[in-house]
């Protein structure tokens, strides 16, 4: 048993720590959401030229090779900086589909440009009826000679309104709800047919409503196979929930860090709030909360890839209950303990608090994964 | 024990609910029970129907302008307001300063603000809290020294909610640096045109613009504003207190929210089916209904037991601690039950007027904003830990 990081990842650790230090803090924050794309481009550049963009692909494919657990370690510290580069949408989703179902053809044309900077990419998937059931997708893919057209709508796209291109998800057979017949097509942002929406998100990040009236695609733009998609997306999904984990967890110790500190240096009543014992038992209450989600975050990275999918859900679904329920807890009372400060847009706390309450409605709510992990856990027999 | 309403309560809960359906104007009611963005006028118009009806200031003696209504009337009114989507009274005049001119204020005072607080041509805010002074209210600094005729007033407010638009704001001063905390203190009433006045508005992290810091820069405010004696000010805070705690409970606005929660978790699908059915989704909006039944019938009994004539105690802290989390917890479930859709910022989309097409469900842009916003119910009005300290101290001892 060994929790300790390797020479490498403790490297990379301390370059994502310093780098968010350096470039992060809310006025700087709200500088780059102010920026056409919501986000820094000269950052962007940065996070290129350090490697972190080609971190999850591998070398053949223009990347580092690096696993979950080198995903975590940038996530956790996107966290603590409340990072809104779209390293998520991007590499992670985007990314991450290309490198589990693109073919060497697919894969070298698309995963070192995004390493280099210089290809978005978004997930287009979830769509207004579905909530958070991945083979909810009624966009259709119908035959078109020797390619596919594409219709339906697809909401809250995260990042979508920069991206250059799109994985689309539609149903090329198959009722809706079904998890066959799912296909994925990577679909030109600016492909004839394709209308998109951007707008902000309550979190400080970006998002867009995707329509696609009859949007013709080639037959090189399938990722994978046209119907079988599925178990892909799961897999992407999966990821990204690690990857959200790790990044609730860096805001939970930002939070707890800056609730504490506050505890020590409010006063009222003569002393430091901090002295009161319901305060005390309060924050002692918000430092577990913190562990355990560190915890299943480290659990859910070594578990991201696992051969094993069902066992590969069930630890994904835990950690997502986990940081979803942690997160709740820590949000509020970081809020409450600073008092009317808390409630202001110039402290930091209102905004790591938004950040946090969101990924929990992030591709699957606690209660959708208590589903999830029940299902794999206690079905009978 | 009988739970009915008496014949003649009944008969009220109509004459209320008909004389609301009549006179309510239908943009003020949608943007209530939208969520939407609710300006000075649009408050104000409620007021004066109510203002011409005589029913704007229920907590006020007859002779003043009051209803003489039973406390049990008053809650009828109070329900029956926040059930139709009627806005509450700004309380700043008529449910705070009001009631302390009415008991410590000299004649000229009663003369000059009882009717325009009722009349609502002078929108009240309030000025208590400072930087440094929140729960330990009593250690605020703003001085006021008096010279001649006059008090000179420097210093810092903030949280005030209303000062961008409000006339009158009403402070508490320090007036006997040298005294005990408590001591030193004195209310004064003052005119919010009056040079050295600055409002910087606070944004919340909503995004709202509801709150402010109101600074104090040789201020010079007549002696005639000074309400009762000098440096008795914190009996007249602590009265003013005691007082708000009438309708803390906000029962006909959680019932009001909890009604709308319902038709958006029917709306919303969920795997095909409405989220409703979800049995999760389900058993949180019960167990939340079962505590607001539970809320309904302490705030009823704490009711009953003022008609005797008793003023609120200890006990309203209970109401203050339940009534909060409860509204949270609607937001919170309001904002769940949005999914991915609780996510796009349409601030714009709260705005009266606006017409573009929404993005999601139009009861979306509200549900995140308010989870966030209302986050603050636990925080103002004395924090939740404040009143749990007044319950283990005044009413159990401890
Ligand atoms: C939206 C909003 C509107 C407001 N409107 C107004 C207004 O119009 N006019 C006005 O005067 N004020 C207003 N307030 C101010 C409000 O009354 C104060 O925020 C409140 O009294 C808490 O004070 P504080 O913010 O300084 O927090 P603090 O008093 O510093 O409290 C910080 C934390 O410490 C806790 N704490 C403090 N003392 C104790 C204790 N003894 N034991 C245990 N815990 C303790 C608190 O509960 C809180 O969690 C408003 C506040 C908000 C958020």
């Amino acid at each position: 048993m060994d929790f300790d990081f390797t020479e490498e990842q403790r490297l990379l650790d301390e370059t994502v720590r310093r780098l968010v230090k350096d470039e992060y803090d809310i006025a700087k924050r709200k500088s780059y959401m102010a920026a056409p794309d919501g986000f820094s481009r000269k950052l962007w550049d940065r996070y290129a030229e350090l490697g972190l963009l080609g971190l999850p692909f591998a070398e053949s494919e223009g990347g580092f090779g690096g696993s979950a657990v080198e995903i975590m370690i940038v996530m956790e510290s996107f966290g603590r900086g409340l990072v809104v580069e779209p390293y998520l949408a991007s590499i992670v989703l985007g990314g991450g589909l290309v490198s589990l179902a693109g073919s060497a053809a697919q894969k070298q044309a698309i995963l070192p440009q995004v390493a280099a900077g210089k290809l978005l990419l978004a997930f287009a998937h979830g769509e207004r009826q579905s909530r958070y059931a991945l083979a909810d997708v009624e966009t259709t893919a119908t035959k078109d000679g020797s390619g596919w057209m594409l219709s339906g709508h697809k909401g809250v796209v995260l990042n979508g309104d920069s991206a250059d291109q799109l994985i689309v998800s539609a149903r090329s057979a198959g009722g809706s709800r079904e998890r066959n017949g799912i296909g994925l097509f990577l679909v030109d942002a600016k492909a004839k047919g394709v209308g998109v929406r951007g707008y902000p998100t309550v979190d400080g990040l970006r998002a867009a409503e995707v329509t696609l009236d009859g949007v013709r695609v080639g037959g090189d733009a399938v990722l994978g196979v046209a119907d079988g998609a599925y178990p892909v997306i799961e897999h992407a999904v999966d990821r990204a929930l690690a990857a959200l984990a790790a990044e609730a967890v860096g805001i939970m110790e930002t939070l707890n860090a800056a609730t504490l500190d506050y505890l020590k240096t409010r006063k009222q009543f003569g002393v430091p709030i901090g002295s009161f014992q319901a305060l005390q038992h309060r924050m002692a209450d918000m430092v577990v909360e913190h562990e355990q989600s560190k915890s299943m975050a480290v659990l859910a990275a070594l578990s991201a890839d696992l051969a094993d999918a069902a066992e590969r859900r069930r630890v994904i679904s835990a950690a997502k209950v986990q940081i979803g329920r942690s997160g709740r807890f820590v949000g509020q009372q970081s809020i409450q303990l600073h008092g009317g400060i808390g409630m202001t847009d110039e402290y930091l706390a209102g905004h790591y608090f938004k950040r946090l309450t969101m990924i929990d409605q992030s591709f699957g709510d606690a209660d959708h994964h208590l589903d999830r992990f029940a299902e794999v856990t206690l079905s009978a027999g | 024990m009988e739970l009915a309403y008496t014949a003649e309560e009944q008969a009220f809960r109509e004459e209320v609910r008909s004389f609301i359906r009549d006179n309510l104007p239908a943009d003020i009611q949608d943007k209530m029970l939208n969520g939407k963005k609710m300006g000075r006028e649009d408050f104000l118009r409620w007021h004066r129907t109510l203002h011409k009806q005589g029913w704007v200031a229920p907590n006020w003696p007859e002779e003043h302008g009051g209803t003489g209504w039973t406390p049990v009337q008053r809650h009828i009114f109070e329900d029956e307001s926040a059930e139709a989507g009627a806005p509450p009274v700004i309380p700043f005049g008529v449910t705070m300063c009001g009631p302390v001119i009415i008991r410590f204020g000299n004649d000229w005072q009663k003369q000059f603000f009882l009717p325009k607080i009722l009349s609502a041509e002078h929108v009240w805010c309030q000025g208590f809290s400072e930087p440094g002074s929140g729960s330990d209210l009593a250690s605020l600094r703003t001085k006021a020294v008096r010279d001649g005729d006059h008090y000179i007033v420097n210093g810092q407010k903030t949280w005030t909610t209303s000062a961008q638009f409000a006339d009158w704001i009403f402070n508490l001063v320090r007036t006997d640096p040298g005294a005990k905390k408590q001591e030193g203190i004195s209310f004064l009433l003052i005119d919010m045109k009056t040079p050295g006045i600055t409002v910087r508005p606070i944004v919340t992290m909503d995004g709202g613009a509801e709150i402010n810091e109101v600074f104090f820069d040789n201020v010079k405010v007549p002696a005639k504003n000074l309400v009762g004696e000098e440096n008795k000010g914190w009996t007249y805070a602590k009265f003013l207190l005691g007082n708000e705690r009438t309708g803390i409970a906000r029962v006909g606005a959680s019932k009001r929210e909890l009604k709308q929660l319902k038709q958006i978790a029917s709306s919303e699908r969920d795997g095909g089916r409405p989220l409703i059915e979800n049995p999760r989704f389900r058993d949180k909006v019960a167990a939340l209904e079962v505590e607001l039944m539970a809320l309904e019938i302490t705030n009823l009994r704490m009711i009953a037991a003022m008609r005797g004539g008793k003023g609120p105690g200890p006990e309203s802290s209970i109401l203050k601690i339940k009534g909060s989390d409860i509204q949270q917890r609607l937001t919170e479930l309001a904002m769940e039950a949005l999914g991915p859709y609780a996510m796009p910022f349409q601030r714009e989309a709260l705005e009266a007027g606006w017409n573009e097409e929404p993005i999601g469900p139009d009861y979306a842009a509200v549900a995140a904003p308010h989870y966030f916003n209302y986050r603050k119910v636990s925080i103002y009005g004395g924090s939740n830990e404040i009143q749990r300290n007044v319950i283990s101290k005044m009413m159990l001892g401890l």
